[in-house]
């Protein structure tokens, strides 16, 4: 029988093949699981943007969202739980001709990170920071996180989540972050378009992306995977320019999606040329 | 011209009275080091402000993290980034730094840190000397490994140690510690800087060839990789897991043994090459007082005061502490009467002495938990007491 995948003699070329590691596949995202959207996304939005490949760089911390950086066929660092910030700080400074891209997790970025996370943004380091968001820990099976609901019910929150979680758009813009989204994985062509924005803008700029975890979130929280994308088609409202504090997330009253925040401001490599090297 | 004139303001060639903090980094600056991520933390802070002033003056970058997990990410990621990288700290943020100079280790990364310690556990004495992180310099960070750390006894020597740890790390392409104290760190002495032409430096093997295909952790013979740093069109992977040579993660016991084997055996295998004491009066020694950093200075006293009052003692000062002599230890072990370990803790190199010498001559300590030196009259009564002991 004929390869099915075979078309005039060759196999077809996937468009981003060039981009991904395709010697590691298969991944190890859950099947129902939005991360590979998202990254598929991140990396038409690198070819898109035209920034030089070889001079761009993507780095993660831990989790499943953390494992980005090993599929990406570009220099790339999968780093410590929570690191993957400063350790892009180093490398942008000590070269600031790379493109720094931090793809990672809502519990890496905001949990073991958050530090790292608000003093990048206030230093306007220039970077962009893709957050997955899935609302919970599932590369160790579902924990709470900084970002799950309140009363939501993870592995160590078997009785409902008593904790509130943060508002990462309102977090990134109160910290200083010039550039704020928040997008979902089923708005691939915004993320894209965000992201190609992020990369050719100078300056700390971040994205939130909201991706279901049905293995782990939603089984526990009566979301059976197509119910997520349904809150995500159903109870999302775009609404760019608004201020980050009003970019709310309540899965029953409504999420705020759009682009937030987009402003110049100088990077810390601009304030740290002005003041420290003087010719 | 603007080269040449960078060069010339990175090495200050002359006669100085300097701290030992500050001469740490000017021979940070003069081995090439032009990135910092620093963290205030007492009493390295100096070391931190030199560094600040100096650095952009040569092109070098200085940047204040927000903590010291911070400074040592930033500091990995600088030297992927292609440019020497340091960072300087004591007790509480040296415990801070651990998982990153794991990390380190793992990925095989040039770095130097310094530790200027200080008196602990926890916030202990910051304004007071100790020796007590050097089990903590050896094991601190989880999993096996092998670490150099080196141990400067003055202001003079921690310039040029500086310098040195530089050299091993990218030579050895990993993080390697310079073990200082408050001590060494706070005191001020002549610090003499030669010219920069007789600073030796080393900037790390570089790969060459084909980019398609490359793999960032294919060894030779001696075990080091050539480098390649990101921005360069390698399009490596470089992780934190256990990896193949690829870069890639290899979650099995087999690719584990053969990662963390050749880790390692990049310092075992050149144990000679690494190791570095100095023998003071040690060819007719009887006792033999082994010391480092601050605490040879007190021991260098007491053996002079020692051989006044008849008794032949020696020194074995450990230049590098870790890796330890171990060689050197069992070949004293089979001539001398016993040794003396004196340092500023409750027994860490001493234990390294004790197990060398494997009961063929004792061992004792002179130490105490830290926040003054030693006097050199506490020493020369061990040394009289081993003396008669087994006299």
């Amino acid at each position: 029988m004929a390869d099915p995948l075979k078309h005039h003699g060759r196999r077809p070329v996937h468009p981003l093949d060039d981009l991904l590691r395709t010697d590691r596949m298969p991944h190890i995202w859950c099947p129902g699981c939005g991360i590979g959207t998202a990254f598929s996304s991140c990396l038409q939005a690198i070819k898109a943007s035209g920034v030089a490949i070889d001079k761009t760089v993507m780095v993660s911390g831990i989790g499943c969202s953390g494992r980005g950086a090993g599929y990406a066929r570009m220099d790339s660092f999968h780093t410590t739980h929570g690191r993957a910030i400063p350790f892009a700080t180093g490398m942008k400074i000590a070269n600031p001709e790379l493109n720094l891209i931090v793809f990672s997790g809502d519990g890496d970025l905001f949990a073991i990170g958050g530090n790292h996370f608000i003093h990048a943004a206030r230093r306007n380091i220039d970077m962009t920071v893709i957050c997955i968001n899935n609302l919970n820990y599932g590369m160790t099976g579902g924990q709470v996180a900084a970002t799950t609901p309140y009363q939501a019910r993870t592995t160590t929150t078997p009785l409902g989540n008593p904790e509130t979680p943060f508002n990462l758009p309102f977090l990134a813009w109160a910290a200083g972050a010039t550039h704020v989204a928040r997008w979902t994985i089923l708005h691939t062509r915004d993320i894209k378009e965000s992201i190609v924005r992020c990369l050719q803008r100078k300056g700390f700029s971040f994205i939130e992306v909201l991706s279901p975890c049905p293995v782990n979130y939603g089984r526990r929280n009566r979301e059976k995977p197509l119910d997520t994308l349904a809150i995500y088609q159903n109870m999302t409202v775009i609404k760019n320019g608004v201020s980050p504090a009003d970019a709310t997330m309540d899965m029953k009253k409504g999420i705020v999606l759009g682009t937030f925040i987009d402003e110049d401001r100088p990077t810390w490599q601009d304030m740290y040329d002005r003041l420290y090297r003087k010719e | 011209m603007k080269g040449n004139s960078m060069a010339d303001a990175a090495v200050l060639t002359g006669e100085h009275f300097m701290t030992g903090d500050v001469a740490c980094a000017e021979g940070a600056i003069a081995a090439g080091c032009r990135f910092f991520a620093g963290y205030p933390i007492t009493p390295a802070t100096e070391v931190a402000e030199h560094t600040a002033a100096r650095l952009p003056d040569v092109g070098g970058t200085y940047i204040q993290m927000e903590d010291e997990i911070a400074a040592m990410a930033a500091v990995l990621g600088g030297s992927w980034a292609g440019v020497k990288s340091m960072t300087a700290t004591s007790g509480p943020g040296f415990s801070l730094m651990m998982e990153n100079i794991g990390l380190g280790l793992c990925t095989e990364t040039p770095c130097v840190i310094v530790n200027v310690q200080r008196g602990g556990p926890s916030t202990g004495l910051p304004t007071l000397g100790a020796q007590g992180d050097m089990m903590q310099a050896r094991w601190g960070s989880h999993g096996p490994y092998e670490i150099i750390a080196l141990a400067p006894m003055s202001p003079q020597e921690i310039f040029y140690q500086t310098i040195e740890a530089f050299n091993l790390s990218e030579i050895y392409r990993l993080p390697v510690l310079v073990m200082t104290d408050e001590i060494v760190g706070h005191m001020s002495e002549r610090v003499v800087i030669p010219d920069a032409k007789k600073i030796k430096t080393i900037f790390r093997k570089k790969p060459s060839g084909r980019r398609e295909g490359f793999k960032p952790f294919l060894a030779g013979p001696d075990g080091i990789a050539p480098m390649p740093v990101a921005g360069e069109g390698y399009r490596i992977h470089i992780t934190g897991l256990t990896h193949d040579e690829q870069g890639y993660p290899a979650m099995t016991a087999e690719a584990h043994a053969a990662m963390v084997s050749r880790i390692t055996g990049k310092i075992r295998n050149s144990l000679d090459a690494i190791t570095r004491t100095e023998a003071f009066m040690l060819d007719d020694a009887e006792i033999v007082i082994v010391s480092y950093g601050c605490s040879a200075r007190t021991a260098l006293a007491a053996v002079e005061d020692a051989r006044r009052a008849g008794i032949k003692a020696g020194m074995l000062r450990l230049i590098t502490v870790w890796p330890f002599p171990e060689k050197r230890i069992r070949e004293l072990a089979a001539r001398v009467r016993g040794f003396v370990t004196v340092e500023i803790n409750l027994g860490q190199v001493h234990l390294e002495v004790e197990r060398c010498a494997g009961g063929k001559a004792p061992a004792v300590l002179v130490g105490h938990a830290g926040g003054t030196i030693i006097s050199p009259e506490e020493v020369l009564q061990a040394v009289r007491e081993a003396f008669a002991h087994h006299g």
